[in-house]
């Protein structure tokens, strides 16, 4: 090893479990499973038919193997589809969530207690397969701003539901977005009303507790005319030497001049040095700009995961809309990542940005893939593509694979691509200034992540920076 | 000639890198506020004794010690050695993107402030340490908002590593080939630089190929690093010497020591 490889090893502080009474329903998939899932959660019969549907399509569906990374098989009849720690239905306060509970997400730094709230930001706090706390709901409702789990929209707003979801994912998109409709859980609902900009972040965190069992969240967000929502969400599990399976989908929802912002800091358990557990993040994120002048941006900074494969994109649909990708992907020890986006541009004037920026560090393998496609009504689309490479170590790999698909000859397409080492030369001059082997591969990581940092909403920008301060510790001595 | 105290003693200082033994034995001793420079032809070991010096982690040091302040340097980490005053301007500066050179030189010197127990500058203090500083050496702060080195040309390199140094304030200062690839103009301006942080509680060690930039910064001592070792010791007319003769009629006197 050398002294840069050295570096990487800094236990994961998310690890622990949370000793709770849970109910978990018995592993394997079936119809009797969803019908279980969707009678837990008191839903129509709407929703459960949505959900049997997908099923049934699900089980005529393979499980694509063509992104750059390797695992072995997933017996989907090993995994428990539900999990939900103990405790009385239906909550009237917060003061009745179980004190394990919150204190779990306190030691996560997610305080949901009345008197501890974040300023600024409304928390859903999201336990294995449901969700245990949403801060700040009566506040947002003076707003007609609607935040809560998907299930209680589900009860409370199915027309809105209804009209919604599956409409940018739809039941059938791919494998792991059918399954996820058959057998999803929680996750949160946003509806901002017609000219409301949202008065504080929303946040969702999200956290594995249970052994064998997968999460497979849904969120739904919905921007009405001339608003704007700014959403964050976050993550954690357990360091176990199984796998586990997470695959989520997201559904984004941006009509006239709305605008939403979706952050997202991935730091799900990535396994051990050898590769050994870690989740599987195999995830369905999509917005649809479907109002003229509206704008959907994704930024993500992914640290987690022993795999990540996931696209968060933008179907640019209103004349003059705009998608934005602003990520950071980060592998170590034995991680892999193919993430990027994509941008599918169908109105006329419709720009999309995208800035990647991956670091591999240990035998980490990272992948950018992106999609642009100019689609042939999309007069004067325009795109900017940046993807970066920073590799520490050399037993580490980055791979670029962009698409292009220009069917419209007005499109302006730009496409930037870099890769760069940190080296021992490198480290050594900002060590030869005073700096310690830490802050000199911390700066110099900030550094190449900035263009995407600052994207991030203020509170949440210190918590990346230090996240990946913590994923790359070690790697370099 | 009255002499200052001793602040670096390197002796019988053997190093090798990847395998290959570079330096076979150098002794030199440099006292307070003394400017050396070490001369010597490609391959003599010049800059790996300035990179020994400073710790970088390819160079292994077989035998030999190196005392710096009564300290043994060769067993401080390279940010230990930073701190304690030991300054190395590199040949070839790295690019740090995304941060401002500002930035990095205020992290840099916040990180020696708390060695010596002084409290942290924040940004606008810093910027009036730096004013003062550019003033003192006839600068201007048009390189201060750029991203480290980057996109920097030559001598707007090397300038900025005088300029690292003159708010680092180190005791030892290490330049090597500071005057590679400087035109005359550039030569003259970081010179200048340097003779402006000569003083009594400093000391420079200038690593050159060529004799050029000792005709504006006067050195106290002139050695000859030939083969991994100094064979030759003087004053500044050394350096003329070699100028006129060339490193040749040394390494043949290398061959029958």
């Amino acid at each position: 090893m050398t002294s840069i490889e050295a570096h990487v090893q800094q236990p994961y502080k998310y690890g622990f479990v949370t000793d709770i009474e849970s109910e978990v329903v018995p592993a394997g998939l079936s119809e009797d499973v969803i019908r279980l899932i969707s009678g837990k959660k008191g839903e129509p019969e709407w929703m459960l038919d949505w959900r049997l549907k997908a099923y049934r399509n699900w089980l005529k569906m393979q499980e694509p193997h063509w992104p750059n990374v390797k695992y072995g098989p997933i017996d989907y009849q090993a995994i428990s589809y539900y999990a939900a720690p103990k405790q009385q239905p239906k909550l009237d306060s917060l003061d009745q969530v179980d004190p394990k509970l919150v204190a779990t997400f306190e030691k996560l730094g997610i305080p949901i207690e009345e008197q501890k709230r974040l300023t600024g930001v409304a928390v859903d706090a999201v336990f294995d397969s449901v969700s245990v706390a949403t801060t700040f709901q009566a506040e947002l409702a003076k707003y007609g701003v609607i935040f809560c789990p998907i299930s209680q929209a589900i009860r409370e707003h199915p027309d809105l539901v209804q009209q919604y979801i599956g409409t940018v994912v739809p039941y059938n998109d791919n494998f792991f977005a059918a399954l996820n409709s058959a057998v999803f859980t929680d996750g949160s609902f946003v509806y901002v009303p017609n000219g409301v900009r949202c008065p504080l972040e929303l946040s969702t965190y999200f956290r594995i507790n249970a052994s064998s069992t997968g999460q497979f969240e849904r969120t739904l967000i919905i921007a009405e005319e001339g608003s704007y929502v700014s959403y964050l969400e976050g993550c954690s599990a357990p360091m176990r030497d199984e796998n586990q399976l997470h695959a989520a989908v997201v559904e984004l929802v941006a009509l006239d001049r709305a605008t939403i912002k979706y952050s997202t800091i991935q730091n799900w358990y990535p396994g051990d040095e050898e590769g050994r557990g870690g989740i599987y993040n195999f995830v369905t994120k999509r917005g649809k700009c479907a109002g003229t002048n509206s704008k959907i941006s994704w930024t993500q900074v992914e640290t987690g995961s022993a795999i990540t494969w996931k696209y968060p994109g933008c179907i640019l649909q209103g004349d003059n809309s705009i998608g934005e990708f602003y990520s950071v992907a980060v592998t170590s020890h034995r991680q892999q990542a193919d993430t990027g986006t994509k941008m599918i541009h169908l109105g006329k004037n419709t720009r999309s940005t995208i800035v990647s920026k991956g670091i591999s560090a240990g035998r980490g393998q990272n992948t950018y893939r992106g999609l642009v496609k100019i689609m042939k009504g999309a007069e004067g689309a325009r795109n900017y593509s940046q993807c970066d490479s920073m590799l520490i170590g050399d037993k580490c790999g980055a791979h670029t694979f962009p698409y292009i698909d220009v069917r419209n000859s007005t499109a302006i397409m730009e496409h930037e691509a870099s890769t760069s080492k940190i080296g021992e030369d490198q480290i050594f001059y900002l060590r030869q200034r005073g700096l310690s082997a830490e802050d000199a591969v911390s700066m110099i990581v900030n550094g190449f992540c900035k263009e995407v940092f600052k994207e991030l909403p203020m509170e949440f920008a210190v918590e990346a920076t230090r996240l990946l301060g913590i994923s790359l510790e070690g790697s370099v001595g | 000639m009255k002499k200052g105290k001793a602040l670096l003693e390197v002796k019988g200082l053997r190093v090798a890198v990847a395998g290959n033994e570079i330096l076979k034995g150098v002794d030199l001793t440099i006292r307070d506020g003394e400017v050396h420079a070490i001369m010597g032809p490609n391959g003599s070991g010049k800059s790996t004794l300035a990179q020994v010096l400073a710790g970088h982690p390819a160079y292994t040091v077989l035998a030999g010690t190196a005392q710096y302040e009564g300290k043994d340097l060769l067993d401080m980490k390279p940010e230990e050695r930073a701190r304690a005053g030991v300054f190395l301007a590199f040949q070839y500066p790295v690019e740090v993107r995304g941060i401002t050179n500002s930035y990095f030189l205020r992290s840099a010197l916040n990180a020696l402030r708390r060695e010596r127990g002084e409290p942290e500058l924040d940004p606008i203090d810093f910027l009036q340490v730096l004013e003062a500083k550019l003033k003192s050496i006839g600068w201007d702060d048009s390189m201060m908002n750029r991203p480290v080195n980057e996109g920097f040309s030559g001598g707007e390199k090397k300038r900025n590593e005088i300029l690292q140094l003159a708010v680092l304030e180190p005791r030892l200062a290490i330049l090597d080939e500071t005057d590679s690839g400087l035109d005359i103009d550039a030569l003259r301006t970081v010179a200048e630089a340097v003779n402006q942080l000569r003083n009594p509680k400093r000391a420079f060690l200038i690593v050159t190929h060529y004799q050029r930039l000792l005709n504006y910064i006067t050195p106290d001592v002139v050695h000859v690093l030939a083969d991994g070792r100094i064979v030759r010791s003087g004053g500044p007319e050394l350096a003329q010497e070699l100028e006129a003769k060339g490193y040749d009629w040394l390494r043949d006197g290398v061959m029958v020591s």
